[in-house]
């Protein structure tokens, strides 16, 4: 299989003007005869149905979750980044094109990441235009705030619940259409195949999870919208819904899936408090624009601190080791996630890790020099040029509460501490998935009318992302890219008319879905699904997870092919298949973690080098930084399904092209 | 963390078959609850105590277990999200309870609201609310004018927000003992009755989203405050008030 990208001739900055202008178009008067199916609705999903609804193609959207509303963008925090310049402080294009190039360790397509730059202001417009209520400054402008891994505001945002404004906005465009008849919305219900038909997608099979039918859906084209898989390790601060079973079902019917070892562990998390934990929480990576992270100089103040004994506010400043200024200077707390996750777990490891858990892993997020700093700002901003301690200190919380006042009570609520009084207890957890489908410039997959959209595709990050960067894709794709290019794959289809639901094809996949709901159902097993997704999780944590090895790999491709089996025998599924049955749901998408597990600790071993959130231990250089291998390794490793067993699957390279960009070291230092 | 501990508690969980069956409260012991872990997680753990004695597992809404996606709902002890404030059931601890504890589970109860299965029940009338008029009508383009071109002022930006933070869990009608929507309508017609943006369509915005409210069987409002109160995201009653100008507004226009 030869891997053609599809990325248009011409100058970079040119390359999407010039595309859009020769790409094939549907008049208004065909639209009405050509069905979308759109699984997912999230940013991508949403806004993808929506725009599509708005052109006049006849769209079906789905959703597992009870109301689209309800996807997991809603819960991003932070902000979404555009190339504004507001701020004056010398973004452009350029900049933000080239921050996520080096973000992203430069392992990602040069042209996409340019076309995402250039349409993020557009995605700002068309929010705004929504009613999306954005955070503003007194003289009623739209306020920016800083994110990893750059040194411009361009980062959009309101309060600590950005994404759930933008999603807000998305279903809200998307509510019209359906309130219109122009998207037909399937709540409930679950994608467990993809249909093709002489080699193209023509519908899927999806599961209504309320009655349990298995029904045939037919379109013209299947937009796979549906997230990352961060859940294969069953810990992370996805969903609990959050799953891979469309990207891994059209896997399998022929997509190749590109990067799966990419994942993002995210630096601020709330730690791990005991067994019975059902998924982690993130701390916005905006704290990190005025918390200061540290962990105790000294291992015995970090042993007390664990005993109880000590309490942080007692070690003095000297004691300290803020780690990511003293290694990081020119970036400080502002380090891209990847390096300040690692940076957490090598401060743990060496025993200075502050939390009284199993493993000791957390170090502090401290707000008290910004409180003092702010107070006083705040102070003088009154008119106050001689405040008292007292006053600067309850001015800079107040500060603390206005920017940051949901993720504080969040915080409180979670661990029971108060995070304007002590420092925030924080460790890295799985967050953001970089990798997924392959896709070519039209975010097409292998499979002609397959497009992939947002997380679910893998194709802007490279191997780690910035933060604010994933809104950014989300609505990018849906709004401003996928409308383009599936009306050029389209207009080859206006003659087509109504795709038949009772084609062998669509019996054949029905078929196929409702045998493996029947042998999970029969199977006389005696362990529960979360008893095999808790056992993968760990396997992928502690060898697939921040740092990895050959040996750990090579042993976490055996244990998972052994725990495949154990699955299969030994896992039991109460209930039936025509009704409400959460166990049924959670099965279907553990047995896809399964294979995708193997497969990215397969990806993870055969790169060998260090890159972003892939750090193999034996690619560093002499300070612990990633070691990159650009003469062998500088290509999209996309991986084509060749059966059952996993360990067949075949790798095939994209050579990534750095024509704009001069492919450095990167450097934060 | 704090100091956690495990207790032993009972529960008295409401179970319903289905939409069509009768239900009734179920009693079940659970030993060894963290007094660290979320309320959700002493469900799952009920749940793995479940199916380990080959029983039915507890069926209740839940996703993003950290309070925003507003997936999870459930009566507890008789409070929508249970016994705090500004919280959805999933950010609800148990060292909330004490070792021996009984704790009542039900499902939201209000006519709109349908029960599916035992604690999990039909919110998707307020997605035909917001289908109604919930929305500025902006195709995608790309050609929209610059951010910055309108200003809003701080403060109607903040108000917007603070409205706009509704997670459609709907606390606000399982709590009302008229089983009314205002707070979420109110919230969603004030957003955008506070943004220049929201200006053009006010009129058809409100009358359509009321009378789909309506037509869901929704209660009225009789300014008892109970929602604003249970509201995890804190919507102030003032909403209501705000809907009730502009649907008066555009009832005599």
């Amino acid at each position: 299989m030869k891997l053609d990208s599809k990325i248009p001739a011409g100058p970079l900055k040119d390359k999407w003007t010039d595309h859009k202008n020769h790409l094939k178009l549907v008049a208004p008067n065909n639209r009405p005869k050509i069905d979308i199916i759109v699984v997912g609705t999230g940013l991508a999903g949403a806004s993808a149905a929506a725009s599509l609804g708005e052109m006049g193609y006849n769209v079906k959207a789905f959703c597992f979750q009870d109301s689209p509303r309800r996807a997991h963008s809603i819960a991003a925090q932070g902000g979404i980044n555009a190339a504004k310049n507001y701020q004056n402080d010398g973004d452009s294009i350029y900049r933000l094109f080239y921050d996520t190039i080096k973000g992203g360790d430069y392992r990602a397509r040069e042209a996409n990441v340019h076309r995402l730059a250039e349409v993020s202001g557009n995605i700002i417009d068309q929010c705004v235009a929504q009613g999306v209520p954005f955070a503003r400054e007194y003289g009623g402008m739209l306020d920016n705030r800083s994110f990893g891994g750059t040194q411009v505001q361009r980062t959009f945002y309101a309060a600590g619940q950005t994404g759930q404004q933008l999603l807000l906005g998305a279903y809200s465009a998307l509510s019209r259409q359906i309130g219109l008849g122009r998207v037909k919305m399937y709540n409930r219900h679950e994608m467990l195949d993809l249909v093709k038909v002489d080699g193209k997608a023509r519908g899927i099979i999806a599961r209504n999870l309320i009655t349990g039918e298995i029904e045939r859906h037919s379109a013209h084209a299947v937009v796979i919208a549906s997230g990352g898989y961060g859940n294969v390790y069953f810990l992370s601060t996805n969903a609990m819904g959050s799953n891979v079973t469309a990207g891994w079902k059209i896997h399998k019917q022929g997509a190749l899936f590109a990067n799966p070892c990419y994942v993002q562990i995210h630096p601020t998390c709330i730690p791990v408090h005991g067994t019975n934990q059902s998924k982690l929480t993130l701390m916005s990576e905006s704290l990190r624009n005025s918390g200061r992270i540290w962990v105790p100089k000294k291992k015995e103040d970090a042993e007390a601190i664990r005993a109880g004994k000590l309490k942080p506010t007692q070690i003095a400043e000297e004691d300290r080791d803020y780690y990511l200024e003293r290694k990081y200077p020119a970036f400080g707390n502002l380090v891209p996630r990847d390096v300040a996750s690692r940076a957490a777990k090598e401060v743990c490891d060496a025993g200075h890790g502050i939390e009284a858990n199993d493993t000791n892993e957390g170090v502090y997020l401290d707000f008290s020099t910004e409180i003092q700093t702010k107070g006083k700002q705040s102070a003088y901003a009154k008119g106050n040029h001689n405040p008292t301690p007292e006053e600067i200190t309850a001015l800079g919380k107040q500060w603390l509460e206005e920017k940051y006042g949901n993720l504080f009570t969040m915080y409180q609520k979670i661990t029971d501490e108060n995070p304007y009084e002590t420092p925030m207890k924080i460790y890295p957890a799985v967050h953001y998935t970089m990798g997924g489908v392959w896709v070519d410039y039209n975010l097409q997959s292998t499979i002609p009318g397959c497009f992939v959209a947002g997380e679910a595709n893998f194709s802007d990050h490279g191997a780690n992302r910035l933060g604010a960067s994933a809104l950014m894709q989300g609505l990018a794709d849906g709004y401003f890219v996928l409308p383009y290019t599936i009306s050029n794959y389209l207009a080859d289809e206006i003659r087509t008319g109504k795709i038949s639901t009772d084609s062998p094809e669509f019996l054949e996949a029905e078929a196929r879905v409702k045998d493996s709901i029947s042998k999970f159902l029969n199977n006389n097993g005696t362990k529960s699904v979360d008893y095999f997704h808790k056992k993968l999780g760990l396997i992928m944590w502690n060898k697939v997870g921040m740092g990895r090895n050959e040996k750990g790999l090579t042993e976490a491709i055996a244990e998972i092919a052994q725990l495949k089996e154990d699955f299969y025998k030994e896992v039991y599924v109460p209930g039936s298949a025509d009704e409400l049955n959460p166990e049924l749901e959670k099965v279907l998408r553990v047995a896809d973690f399964i294979e995708l597990g193997q497969l990215m600790a397969m990806d993870a071993l055969q790169r060998k080098e260090s890159c972003g959130g892939h750090f193999r231990e034996e690619y560093q250089d002499a300070e612990g930084e990633t070691l990159r291998d650009d003469e062998n390794f500088k290509f999209v490793g996309a991986w084509e399904y060749k059966g059952d067993d996993i360990i067949k699957e075949e790798l095939h390279k994209e050579e990534l092209k750095y024509e704009e960009i001069k492919i450095a070291a990167r450097n934060y230092k | 963390m704090s100091a956690a501990k495990n207790i032993n508690i009972n529960l008295k969980i409401w179970r319903q078959k289905n939409a069509s069956s009768k239900g009734s409260i179920e009693t079940y012991k659970l030993d060894n609850v963290s007094t660290a872990s979320s309320f959700l997680e002493m469900l799952d753990q009920l749940n793995e105590q479940l199916i380990n004695e080959r029983k039915e597992p507890v069926a209740f809404d839940h996703d993003c277990r950290e309070g925003i996606c507003g997936s999870c709902s459930l009566y507890i002890n008789g409070r929508a999200h249970g016994p705090d404030t500004g919280i959805t059931t999933c950010q609800l601890h148990m060292r909330m309870f004490n070792d021996g504890d009984t704790i009542y589970i039900e499902p939201w109860r209000s006519k709109a609201f349908p029960v599916i299965k035992d604690l999990v029940v039909d919110r998707t009338a307020f997605d035909r609310i917001q289908q109604a008029g919930g929305f500025v009508s902006v195709n995608t383009s790309g050609n929209t004018i610059d951010a910055n071109s309108i200003p809003v002022p701080k403060v109607d930006a903040d108000k917007a927000f603070e409205a706009a933070a509704c997670i459609g869990c709907g606390a606000c009608v399982a709590t009302c003992k008229n089983g009314s929507a205002m707070l979420f309508v109110g919230a969603k017609v004030s957003q955008y009755a506070l943004l220049p943006q929201g200006k053009v369509e006010a009129t058809q915005r409100v009358l359509n989203m009321v009378r789909q409210m309506d037509e869901e069987g929704f209660g009225n409002c009789t300014n008892t405050g109970a929602c604003e109160i249970e509201c995890p995201k804190g919507i102030s009653l003032e909403n209501i008030a705000r809907m009730n100008r502009e649907f008066l507004k555009a009832s005599v226009k």
